[in-house]
């Protein structure tokens, strides 16, 4: 048996834990720290508000968009948050489903960063739609122009896809924390508190009869997530392999599309853990068994993600289509060749180092590798979006993307609103699920 | 009082109306254990309180069943239908558009919306189903006057004998609950 390292410290009890992690939101004095990242992260969302603004007013021609590359960077940043939020829902509901003790201390902040990643993910499509203040032209209501949505397109699938994944995670997260909100509630000092906490949780009082029925409908809603999150990302994937465009048009996208995102998820949740558990004090939750077991799932998804390049390359070479040849030859060696070339970097040579034990150990490493993997997820998306479009079928339609300093100003604006949001999230609800932590300690065995 | 009992460890007074007797213990194994003892002298109205969910207390109390599971079912059935049909009335019926030639059934089409649509019902069913047979939210419920409750949500642990179970009397049940190892043993008024 390796990797012998406990899911939670030993020495905690029910109190201990209860207290440790309802401390964090309602006593704990809010550090400097708190407040000076909330302030960068809150500034960064101004940026974004500003792009949007300066979008709805002049147009999407703001950003760097335009026939040859109708889609730059913000169809590729919708489709990095929205990988991103994946982990959330693979821990919380895979792991459940596969009875991953581990999963419990990391599945409500996984959760939390999947509502606030799908949050920023969708607006890039509502934004580039150039007049986003009809965007409920998308959703199919009888209406005076007599006129219905077409549902062959994968964009209505995608339509529908984000909206009940952003649905279905915000009521999973939600019945998540209702018993913790009950604690909070009998835990909070200040009357606002107790009062705000006690209508989230709705009359919790840990009746049998209601665990019973809490627990079932929490399986199911995991049963429910499950092919849910695939499904995302499969129909996220047919938004290109749809189309007829050469290096979109391949049945291996949804595999290869799922696994990226579950790969650029758990880098993230590597990203967000490792500091805030150190800042928190929460290593008696966060072990390094988890770190080890993030680590090896990222391992395992690269691997799958590499297998997904080498197939991109084998089918453009092995469909003897010339335009096929031609897109992968071009991305290897084309205008955008760097771009490849760092994703390879990025996303396959890198992440080899967590074969070795002492690497995984090593939570600076660890955190390095995972921005690396970020980088590098960011950059795959920029060249199946930008190398497969820039040269179009004729020559003479052929053309360079850049992005222009707006398309960095939504993209580093929607980081500052995550941010904002993950700030918000650590000081006013418990980024630990308390409930489910009293479940594997070992005072909850009930011996018969 | 109609019992022949001498009287037990209190004496209660009928003033106000009362909801039940409710115990509290310092482990989950005591609870299961208590809950067990209970429900088999014959008590049926009662229930456990735990800070979170103990698989052996609902079966303790004699609580193993839930409609639940159907209920999703029936939602992600209703689910699969609506996203269907909705395409089908719309691009068949109402607002039938040839695309390439493609038929105007085109169901290969038509899955992805339709299994989105059943899992979002389905899912909506589990939460509010969930919801609406746990009688939540309810703001008030008896139970949170009992002494000591507030650390239901932390490490405590309560079984409480309901006053409208037939077989309920009151010194009576005190004692069993006392005997059974309750830290302490208290009536909740409505």
């Amino acid at each position: 048996m390796h990797s012998t390292a406990p899911v939670i410290d030993p020495g905690l009890t029910f109190a201990s834990v209860t207290d440790k992690i309802s401390s964090i939101v309602l006593k704990r004095k809010t550090s400097l720290a708190w407040f000076f990242g909330f302030a960068i992260s809150f500034a960064l969302f101004q940026l974004m508000l500003l792009t949007i603004t300066n979008l709805v007013f002049v147009g999407i021609g703001l950003w760097g968009v335009n026939v040859p590359v109708a889609w730059g960077v913000d169809i590729l940043n919708f489709v990095w948050w929205i990988g991103i939020g994946h982990a959330g829902t693979l821990i919380s509901a895979i792991l459940l489903l596969l009875r991953q003790r581990w999963r419990t201390s990391i599945n409500r902040f996984a959760e939390a960063m999947t509502l606030f990643a799908v949050a920023q993910a969708g607006m890039y499509p509502i934004f580039h739609l150039g007049r986003p203040w009809l965007m409920y032209w998308l959703f199919p209501y009888p209406n005076t122009m007599g006129i219905w949505p077409q549902f062959r397109s994968p964009l209505m699938w995608d339509v529908f896809a984000v909206s009940t994944y952003a649905t279905v995670s915000a009521m999973f997260w939600f019945v998540g924390l209702i018993p913790d909100f009950a604690t909070l509630r009998d835990r909070a000092r200040s009357k606002p508190f107790q009062i705000l906490y006690g209508m989230l949780a709705m009359g919790w009082r840990g009746s049998a009869r209601h665990w019973h029925r809490y627990e079932m409908a929490y399986l199911l809603l995991a049963g429910l997530a499950t092919p849910l999150v695939l499904s995302v990302h499969t129909i996220v994937s047919f938004d290109f392999a749809v189309g007829i465009i050469p290096g979109w048009h391949a049945t291996i996208f949804p595999p290869y599309f799922v696994a990226g995102a579950i790969y650029a998820g758990f880098a993230m949740v590597l990203l967000l853990t490792i500091p805030l558990r150190r800042f928190y004090g929460l290593e008696g939750f966060i072990t390094m068994r988890h770190m080890h077991n993030m680590a090896k799932v990222m391992l395992a998804t690269g691997l799958i993600v590499g297998y997904g390049y080498i197939m991109e390359a084998f089918f453009g070479w092995y469909s003897g289509n010339k335009y096929e040849r031609f897109m992968i030859w071009n991305r290897m060696h084309g205008p955008y060749s760097l771009y490849y070339w760092a994703l390879i970097l990025c996303n396959i040579i890198a992440p080899q180092f967590l074969w070795i034990k002492k690497v995984r150990s090593n939570l600076l490493a660890l955190w390095v590798i995972s921005f690396i993997v970020s980088i590098g997820m960011w950059l795959e998306r920029f060249v199946i979006v930008v190398t497969s479009l820039h040269r179009d079928y004729l020559p003479s339609s052929w053309g360079m993307y850049e992005p222009t300093q707006w398309d960095w100003g939504m993209f580093i604006g929607t980081i500052g609103f995550f941010f904002t949001l993950l700030f918000l999230f650590i000081r006013f609800l418990p980024m630990i699920s308390i409930f489910e932590m009293r479940t594997i300690l070992p005072e909850a065995e009930v011996e018969e | 009082m109609a019992t022949t009992r001498p009287p037990l460890v209190h004496h209660r007074r009928h003033a106000t109306p009362l909801y039940g007797v409710i115990a509290e213990f310092e482990g989950p194994a005591d609870l299961v254990h208590a809950a067990r003892k209970t429900y088999e002298a014959g008590y049926r109205r009662i229930n456990g309180y735990s800070p979170y969910p103990i698989e052996e207390l609902s079966e303790a109390i004699g609580f193993t069943h839930t409609r639940l599971p159907l209920i999703v079912f029936i939602g992600g059935v209703v689910g699969a239908l609506a996203g269907y049909f909705m395409q089908y009335y719309i691009e068949v019926i109402d607002y039938p558009l040839n695309v390439g030639g493609k038929p105007y059934n085109s169901w290969p089409a038509f899955i992805p919306i339709t299994f989105e649509m059943t899992v979002l019902f389905a899912a909506f069913s589990a939460v509010l189903g969930m919801l609406v047979l746990n009688k939540l939210p309810q703001p008030y419920h008896p139970v949170f006057n009992a002494p000591n409750f507030a650390m239901a949500t932390r490490d405590r642990f309560f079984l409480a004998v309901e006053a409208n179970d037939p077989q309920f009397e009151h010194d009576r049940v005190v004692e069993l609950l006392k005997s059974l190892g309750a830290i302490e043993v208290n009536d909740v008024e409505v």
